[in-house]
């Protein structure tokens, strides 16, 4: 560890700091399910997350091997530009937790190297192309694939099971538990072997480690305990809203969601077409919603989720060349950032104390009170299907009642009601003034 | 820029069907296990039941190890 600079020593601590973070965002992820159906108690289920992130930490290097490769240049990256990267990815990571909406931290990661290498080595060094596929289209074809895949599966589940019992209680209680587990691992896998990259990238950059090392231990070692201490502090605000914000999960869609996040998230990541755990999971729990009959997905939460997806690369890339600029200026424009970071970092934490989520309310009605209804839902159901039958009675209601005064112009209120089912929120208003004013002009 | 399109559909088939012949397997196991606690209490024995719910979690177990394979591996 000769040679370990000040910045190095920056950068470490704020990559351990993402990584927590990242812990922090994505137990939802693993977890999300499976408390909100009960099938683990809240911090039981963070518990055994953290255990296995941490075991998953330790079981390869492969993905910390290939980190940043292929997305921008890493020749010529200095440990600043990885700092501002950070400082990105960190800033988004906590101000998606304060809104309680799940969203990519790889996704964040990536946002802020692309945006903190664009301000350091201009837009040559970004790689275009690399944005789209690896970025883009994934986050697209993510949740598609995991909702049908749940989605088929809840509806196969309700068809052939259907029977309540303690068997079936503790069936899907089991079933729930051991692809919850199968995400951790796999989550402690991928993700802190992106710290891992990021620590190894930077070691590599400011000169203390050969090129083409692999991660020294003590690095390996606190990238696993740095998320797993995330992933046991646990994300609540985010874990309700996907356990409990996007549809109601019942065990059978709880578990039909898990195994579907499980067998694409594994599939992705062995057919070579990397897939974020948290679009996995999310449309997987979206799907199960879909797959019940009768089921509701709150399209409004699921349209806040996808415009934080949106946002997420361009903000934290924002972010990331903003510092990065500034650490440009000397070490003391580093310093800034670092007193900016702490500082914003301690202001979303202060504000999130004034209405506290955590183990003992995240399961609870708190997340429907705080969001009555998803309003497109609402909208959709109310329109749907008494659009075309209830303004027609309503109209022949009050239609007769001018009649008898006078024949001729019992068509006249006919046509005021009839924009009515065209523009379907005006037709509880309007059809009842518009009986209101037509019998007079039939009088005269 | 070169999408992958093979790889994109090669991800979605085989979670699509990995995740339904799980969800299905486990589900049987369950309605298998369902009728044994049923046939229990009217003081029989569903062997049949028992037997193939057990296969179709012993299939769902073969499964959890092979994806810890492909983590670890």
């Amino acid at each position: 560890m000769e040679g370990f600079s000040l910045i190095l020593a920056i950068v470490v601590i704020t990559a351990l700091a993402f990584d927590f973070t990242n812990g922090f965002h994505d137990t939802a992820n693993a977890m999300a399910t499976t408390i909100s159906t009960g099938a683990l108690k809240p911090k039981v289920a963070v518990t055994m997350s953290a255990a296995l992130n941490l075991v998953g930490a330790f079981l390869s290097v492969e993905v910390a091997n290939t980190i940043s490769k292929g997305l921008v240049d890493e020749s010529g990256i200095r440990p600043e530009v990885i700092f501002a990267a950070l400082v990105g990815a960190i800033l988004w990571n906590l101000l998606t937790w304060l809104v309680g909406l799940p969203s990519s931290s790889s996704h964040a990661l990536m946002g802020g190297l692309v945006g903190a290498t664009l301000a350091s080595a201009g837009p040559d060094a970004v790689h275009g192309g690399a944005l789209i596929t690896k970025v883009v289209l994934p986050a697209v074809a993510a949740p598609v694939v995991a909702g049908i895949a749940a989605a088929v599966a809840t509806r196969l589940s309700y068809t052939i099971g259907g029977k309540d019992g303690k068997a079936a209680e503790k069936g899907h209680r089991a079933g729930q538990i051991a692809s919850a587990g199968l995400v951790s691992l796999a989550h402690g896998t991928n993700d802190a072997q992106k710290t891992m990259g990021v620590i190894t990238l930077a070691l590599i950059a400011g000169g203390a480690l050969a090129p083409g090392s692999n991660p020294p231990t003590w690095v390996i070692l606190s990238a696993g305990l740095a998320i797993a201490l995330g992933t046991y502090i646990g994300g609540w605000r985010i874990i309700r809203t996907m356990g409990t914000g996007l549809t109601d999960l019942q065990p059978q869609q709880g578990f039909a969601a898990q195994t579907s996040a499980a067998t694409a998230i594994l599939a992705s990541s062995h057919l070579g077409f990397s897939l974020s755990t948290t679009h996995v999971v999310s449309g997987a729990v979206m799907g199960a919603g879909l797959g019940r009959r009768g089921g509701v997905v709150r399209w409004s939460t699921a349209g806040r989720m996808t415009v934080a997806w949106v946002l997420t690369l361009p903000a934290a890339a924002l972010v990331g060349a903003g510092a990065e600029a500034v650490t440009g200026l000397g070490d003391w424009g580093t310093a800034l950032v670092a007193v900016f970071l702490v500082a914003s970092s301690a202001a979303i934490w202060l504000i999130s104390r004034r209405q506290v989520v955590d183990h003992t309310n995240v399961a609870g009605p708190a997340a429907t009170a705080e969001e009555p209804a998803g309003v497109v839902t609402q909208a959709l159901a109310a329109v749907a299907p008494p659009a075309a039958g209830q303004p027609a009675p309503a109209a022949e209601d009050t239609a007769p009642a001018p009649a008898p005064a006078d024949g001729p112009t019992a068509t006249v209120p006919a046509q005021p009601t009839a924009p009515a089912p065209v523009s379907p929120a005006a037709e509880s208003v309007s059809p009842a003034p518009a009986p209101a004013a037509t019998p007079p002009a039939a009088a005269v | 820029m070169k999408i992958d399109w093979a790889a994109l559909g090669s991800v979605f088939g085989v979670s699509l069907v990995v995740t339904v012949a799980l969800v299905t397997l486990f589900t049987l196991g369950i309605a298998g296990l369902s009728r044994r606690e049923a046939a229990a209490t009217r003081g029989e024995r569903a062997v049949a039941a028992t037997a193939g719910a057990y296969t179709c979690f012993a299939l769902c177990a073969a499964a959890v190890a092979y994806g810890i394979y492909l983590i670890v591996g």
